[in-house]
């Protein structure tokens, strides 16, 4: 089963303040141990919510609104994609994490195929789906 | 934190913990049985200590220092310890001049690179002169930290089987004094080999699982992606170590789409492929292409590998490069000789240069004796007859093949197609006439 591993913003992150050399080796020293385990499947983080925008869904057209956010706690400043065999040993995981006074994380399980009722995802739907997502990736001469 | 909660709290910190802490200990103890027990004996301290305690800012080394402990205390009693002791101490003793104190032997021993530890613990773990079967218990057990039960239940068979064929393995690792270490040498690409054989066994026994199944069956193929993932950070510069990692996130990529609603296994080429899961193809073909970085592009492995990056990358089945999967295929078959390769090789080549092709090398294949019986034979022969429209002899070939397959749903799709061949050669039976007329 797979978790992500949410690390949410602070002044810091939302500052655009780069963590500093201890905390950057502590954070690939972290790394390295889920990579060793063979646990970590994707890792990333986030620029400063002053370089996003939000979109709400409302009425006729989606209204768009640049960053930065306020309500700092809720924001998501990066994060771990893991496999592992249990709720317990994501829990475990997540609790090494390389963070001081103050830090948050927040883990959530992701969802697999078999959580869906086949109805739910019809093929047909996921391949459209699929097919709109990748075609910019195809006009753009990627891979 | 209830009594359970702690429990399953343990069981997360062995399943991380364990390898590495037998790892360490049998480096101590030259015996992976005995490192076993005492990494058990710690986990059962913990079991009574940590519900009450609470689990400790770093289980791991609350872990180690335990079974350290008990590996002392046990090489101070023992005789039978105290002999090894005495070679440990002399094999020091002529490294570096240090005296045989246990507590200090132990500690250096328990304090050396735990990877070196991990990689020779697969290398026991997986020694040939264990049998496959013993092979797969035994990592499962001391790499994955699988309980016998979970092993059991993977492998669909009684769990006294599985204890005993631990047990057994363990003492035949002892009897025949197998060293703990890393082969070196001509030795080291055959063991690596078949450590890689075990991994990719105990991924196909889950790529096996049906949807009836325990959840313990599928989950073999997490296992056995993490074990894989866990050997390329141990021995990162063997490049078929990579491929295998490769065949198998490419593989495991489709698991959401090789089967139906109903849990029918649908082929590759009917497989929705917004469905693959492209985390998964993005690191199948990164560890591909280090495996090909590292000059191993003709290992086997990585030309299995290779071959799913092909469809893979394609985005559609007519966008497959049969082309190259044959070439691949014909590398392959070079490399590990096989009739069930070369069938394979007839399809991606009937794919690539059309039907007559790959008859050819199906029919080169007739009367082959280990495929008397293999129902795909037949398959094929009468697919690529089809194709070149001599559907007499097309209806024949599938009707053997639906005899010869276990498969009730694939044997009502092979008699499908034979009443459809049965249907066109009479319409074409009737056009010609119409045509004489």
């Amino acid at each position: 089963m797979r978790f992500m591993v949410l690390v949410k913003a602070n002044s810091d992150s939302e500052a655009g303040v780069l963590p500093d050399k201890e905390a950057f080796a502590a954070m690939g020293r972290y790394n390295e141990e889920l990579v060793k385990a063979g646990v970590l499947l994707a890792a990333e983080g986030l620029h400063p919510t002053s370089k996003g925008w939000r979109i709400t869904f409302t009425g006729e057209r989606p209204t768009v609104t640049d960053g930065p956010f306020t309500e700092t706690k809720e924001l998501v400043a990066g994060f771990w994609l893991i496999q592992v065999a249990s709720k317990e040993e994501a829990l475990e995981w997540a609790t090494r994490a390389p963070f001081g006074d103050g830090g948050e994380i927040e883990v959530r399980q992701v969802f697999e195929a078999s959580d869906f009722p086949a109805e739910v995802v019809p093929p047909e739907g996921a391949a459209r789906e699929q097919a709109l997502r990748e075609e910019p990736r195809r006009t753009a001469g990627q891979p | 934190m209830t009594a359970s909660d702690a429990h399953r709290a343990i069981d997360a910190v062995w399943r991380i913990e364990s390898a590495r802490l037998i790892a360490g200990l049998a480096r101590v103890v030259r015996d992976v049985g005995l490192a076993e027990e005492l990494a058990q004996d710690a986990l059962v301290a913990a079991l009574e200590q940590w519900p009450e305690s609470g689990v400790p800012r770093n289980p791991g080394a609350w872990l180690m220092a335990t079974a350290k402990h008990r590996a002392i205390d046990l090489l101070r009693r023992q005789e039978r310890f105290q002999r090894k002791l005495t070679e440990l101490g002399h094999e020091l003793e002529t490294g570096q001049g240090a005296a045989p104190d246990p507590s200090a032997v132990a500690e250096s021993a328990l304090d050396g690179d735990i990877e070196d530890d991990l990689l020779r613990l697969v290398f026991t773990a997986c020694h040939p002169v264990l049998s496959t079967e013993a092979q797969v218990a035994l990592t499962l057990r001391l790499l994955g930290g699988l309980t016998t039960g979970e092993i059991a239940r993977a492998f669909l068979v009684p769990e006294p089987t599985v204890a005993q064929r631990i047990v057994r393995a363990k003492r035949t690792l002892a009897e025949a004094h197998v060293p703990f270490e890393v082969p070196r040498g001509p030795e080291l690409a055959a063991r690596l080999s078949s450590v890689l054989g075990v991994v990719y066994l105990v991924f196909n026994e889950g790529y096996a699982a049906t949807a009836g199944d325990d959840w313990m069956r599928p989950a073999l193929c997490e296992e056995a992606l993490r074990l894989g993932r866990i050997l390329a950070e141990l021995a990162p510069k063997e490049p078929e170590v990579h491929g295998l990692v490769g065949l198998m996130e490419i593989q495991a990529s489709r698991s959401r789409a090789r089967t139906g609603p109903s849990g029918e296994p649908i082929l590759l080429l009917d497989q929705e492929r917004s469905r693959w899961d492209q985390l998964l193809i993005r690191r199948g073909l990164a560890a591909l292409e280090r495996a090909e970085a590292l000059g191993g592009a003709l290992g086997p492995y990585a030309l299995q590998a290779a071959i799913a990056a092909c469809h893979a990358r394609a985005r559609t089945p007519e966008e497959t490069d049969w082309v190259r999967i044959a070439v691949l295929y014909g590398a392959l078959v070079q490399l590990t000789p096989s009739p069930v390769v070369e069938l394979n090789r007839a399809v991606a080549v009937a794919m690539a240069f059309g039907p007559a092709a790959g008859l050819e090398l199906v029919d080169a294949l007739a009367g082959e004796p280990s495929l008397t019986g293999y129902h795909l034979l037949p398959s094929v022969r009468g697919d690529l007859l089809v194709k070149l429209g001599r559907l007499d002899e097309a209806r024949a070939e599938l009707e053997r093949a639906a005899s010869l397959t276990r498969n009730g749903r694939e044997r009502a799709l092979l008699l499908e197609r034979v009443a459809a061949c049965r249907q066109a050669s009479a319409a074409a039976g009737s056009a010609a006439a119409d045509a004489a007329r």
